[in-house]
């Protein structure tokens, strides 16, 4: 193996390098020792590490808003929603890529159309669906604001997955398929048993897209609740910052902390995974 | 019930033929292959209709119309929500604060993504490492990276006001500053967003063929005369699509400016989507935000248009 020498041009290469990760690193760096200091070390300017580390900061972030109930919205929301992006794209991608139907490319475009109408757009009428409409419908008192049902329903559907998933079992090796179909496998076993576990990168790619969309949701859940029982982490959050009045940092940043902190850990074994799960709508587009 | 007269479909064994009836499929009616279809596709459908395509057109409906503020009487009122708009000041700095937020975080996030793929694309240890350092905070939560952003925009304590006081340069007051908020705001969203440029950058550049640099060097090529004959060319397929969807990312950015600024200080970090929610949950003048929205979509789609057209005349460039 040689041994490559240190030219200027690999030092200066090696020095972007490490400020690349400075960049990315001190504001981390910045909010664990925050979530550590007292008021005073706080309101020290030049100071980098808590002169004596405040881990009550921890317990008095967890116990200053429900955040165990926050996590559980979150989990919930995510399960179940990123749960029916996944079973309504596979199916409906399964229905586009093998299923004779008169007019279904007309079908497919009205599927990917959506695409273009951003849920930013339709937040309004949203929000009056799940505020009146659906009382007329069911016929009930109760409307559907602030509860999971109406954060999770109107993202249920999904394009984009439909989509990536069409493609990916379009991509699959013919002869397998004729090969199930000689057999007498019906549709639903050719599915369950063929279709999913040749095609898994791609369905596993599109959950994680979906879960990390899910539970990094902010503004309709923001909009759609109205208690503290139903905020996702997300939201509950930036109550956080209303609770603790502007200066407490101490322990904003501690509950910054355990928002952040377990999803890097997540992601430090998984990076790879991610990165490529995350990006593949662009790299492999 | 329909009879189903297909004696293949019903014949459960004909020995010797290719065509054998699935095992495990229903007869009757669900054999049919245009009836799953249905069923496979509805669930997808319904919601499709229910939460994009109808409240879409209501949403169009609804920004037509005058809806009195005491006892929501609503009458047809034409354009008006949207000659209101177009004559109000706050809407006007909303469009250019809107502008603005876009190009510049578009600019910066695009522009270091791709300094920093090209560094990762050189072979140097620890490159993998700077990777995934680099694309972690696209995965925080908006609403944490923002926490973490305004107490390192603190005047007084935060981060910035260290590094500037180290050049006994004083901090200026970021997020409480109209001159500087919106400032803050592109700095800490192209913070959170430029890996995921860095990765789908350093994708397409290990996509380009090596030896287009070996011909380059050969007819002897300077390094900056590769990179512009070779590289940019090259990339400009993914910089393209990088440009669209982050045009039409920062065009949705909402969590960093609500938990940042709540869009002031006096309006200085509104954009269009955070007046949408402006009007509605805090003013409750619904027809108006649905106006607003209406505009929000236009714009969009016509960045979506653009892009379509652009590539049909790449598809067109590539078949000569």
């Amino acid at each position: 193996m040689e041994t490559s020498k240190l030219t200027p041009a690999k030092f200066g290469g090696y020095a972007a390098m490490v400020f690349v990760g400075l960049v990315i690193g001190i504001p981390i760096f910045w909010m664990l020792s925050g979530s550590l200091m007292s008021n005073r070390d706080i309101l020290n300017p030049n100071q980098w590490l808590p002169s004596t580390p405040v881990w009550d900061n921890y317990p008095d972030a967890w116990n200053s808003l429900p955040f165990a109930r926050f996590f559980l919205n979150s989990l919930i929301i995510t399960f179940f929603g990123a749960g029916a992006k996944v079973v309504l794209g596979v199916l409906c991608a399964y229905a586009f890529a093998f299923l004779k139907f008169p007019g279904k490319n007309i079908l497919f475009l009205v599927v990917l159309a959506s695409l273009m109408v951003p849920s930013q757009v339709v937040i309004i009428p949203n929000y009056q669906f799940m505020a009146t409409t659906i009382r007329n419908i069911l016929g009930t008192e109760d409307n559907w604001v602030d509860t999971y049902q109406g954060i999770i329903l109107p993202s249920a559907a999904t394009a984009f997955g439909t989509f990536l998933m069409r493609q990916g079992f379009m991509g699959l090796p013919k002869d397998v398929l004729d090969a199930a179909k000689v057999d007498g496998a019906g549709h639903f076993r050719t599915m369950w048993q063929i279709i999913l576990p040749m095609a898994k990168p791609i369905v596993v790619t599109f959950a994680l897209i979906a879960v990390v969309g899910e539970w990094n949701e902010y503004l309709w859940p923001l909009i759609i609740t109205n208690t503290d029982n139903m905020r996702p982490v997300t939201v509950g959050l930036r109550l956080l910052n209303d609770t603790e009045g502007n200066n407490n940092w101490g322990i904003i940043m501690a509950g910054t902390a355990f928002v952040v902190v377990p999803m890097l850990v997540v992601y430090t074994f998984l990076q790879r995974f991610i990165i490529d799960g995350l990006t593949a709508g662009a790299t492999k587009g | 019930m329909a009879v189903n007269n297909n004696p293949t479909e019903w014949n459960p064994q004909p020995i010797g033929k290719e065509f054998v009836r699935p095992k495990g499929s229903f007869g009757g009616i669900l054999g049919k292959e245009w009836v799953l279809f249905l069923l496979l596709v509805l669930p997808n459908f319904i919601f499709l209709a229910t939460f994009t395509y109808w409240p879409l057109i209501r949403n169009f409906v609804l920004s037509t119309q005058k809806v009195n503020p005491y006892t929501k009487a609503q009458s047809y009122a034409g354009l008006d929500n949207f000659r209101w708009l177009f004559n109000d000041r706050v809407f006007k700095q909303v469009v250019s604060n809107t502008a603005i937020f876009i190009v510049c975080c578009v600019f910066f996030t695009l522009g270091l993504g791709l300094l920093v793929a090209l560094l990762l694309n050189e072979k140097l240890k620890g490159r993998t490492a700077v990777r995934a350092m680099v694309f972690a905070p696209y995965l925080i939560a908006g609403s944490a990276v923002a926490l973490v952003w305004s107490y390192i925009f603190n005047p007084r304590f935060g981060l910035f006001a260290m590094i500037l006081g180290w050049f006994d340069i004083s901090s200026p007051r970021w997020l409480e500053d109209p001159n500087w908020a919106l400032a803050a705001v592109i700095i800490t969203y192209v913070w959170k967003n430029m890996g995921f440029a860095a990765v789908v950058f350093l994708a397409g550049l290990q996509g380009i063929p090596k030896d287009l640099y070996e011909a380059a060097k050969l007819d002897g090529a300077s390094a900056w005369w590769r990179f512009r004959s070779v590289t940019l060319p090259m990339l400009s397929p993914i910089s393209f699509f990088l440009v669209v969807t982050s045009v039409l990312s920062t065009f949705q950015a909402f969590d960093l400016i609500d938990v940042m600024t709540s869009g002031g200080p006096v309006n200085s970090t509104t954009t269009l989507v955070y007046y949408v929610y402006e009007q509605g949950w805090m003013a409750q003048r619904w027809e108006r935000a649905a106006a607003a929205a209406v505009v929000l979509f236009i714009l969009m789609l016509t960045v979506t248009g653009m892009q379509m057209l652009w590539e049909r005349r790449q598809v067109h460039y590539d078949g000569n």
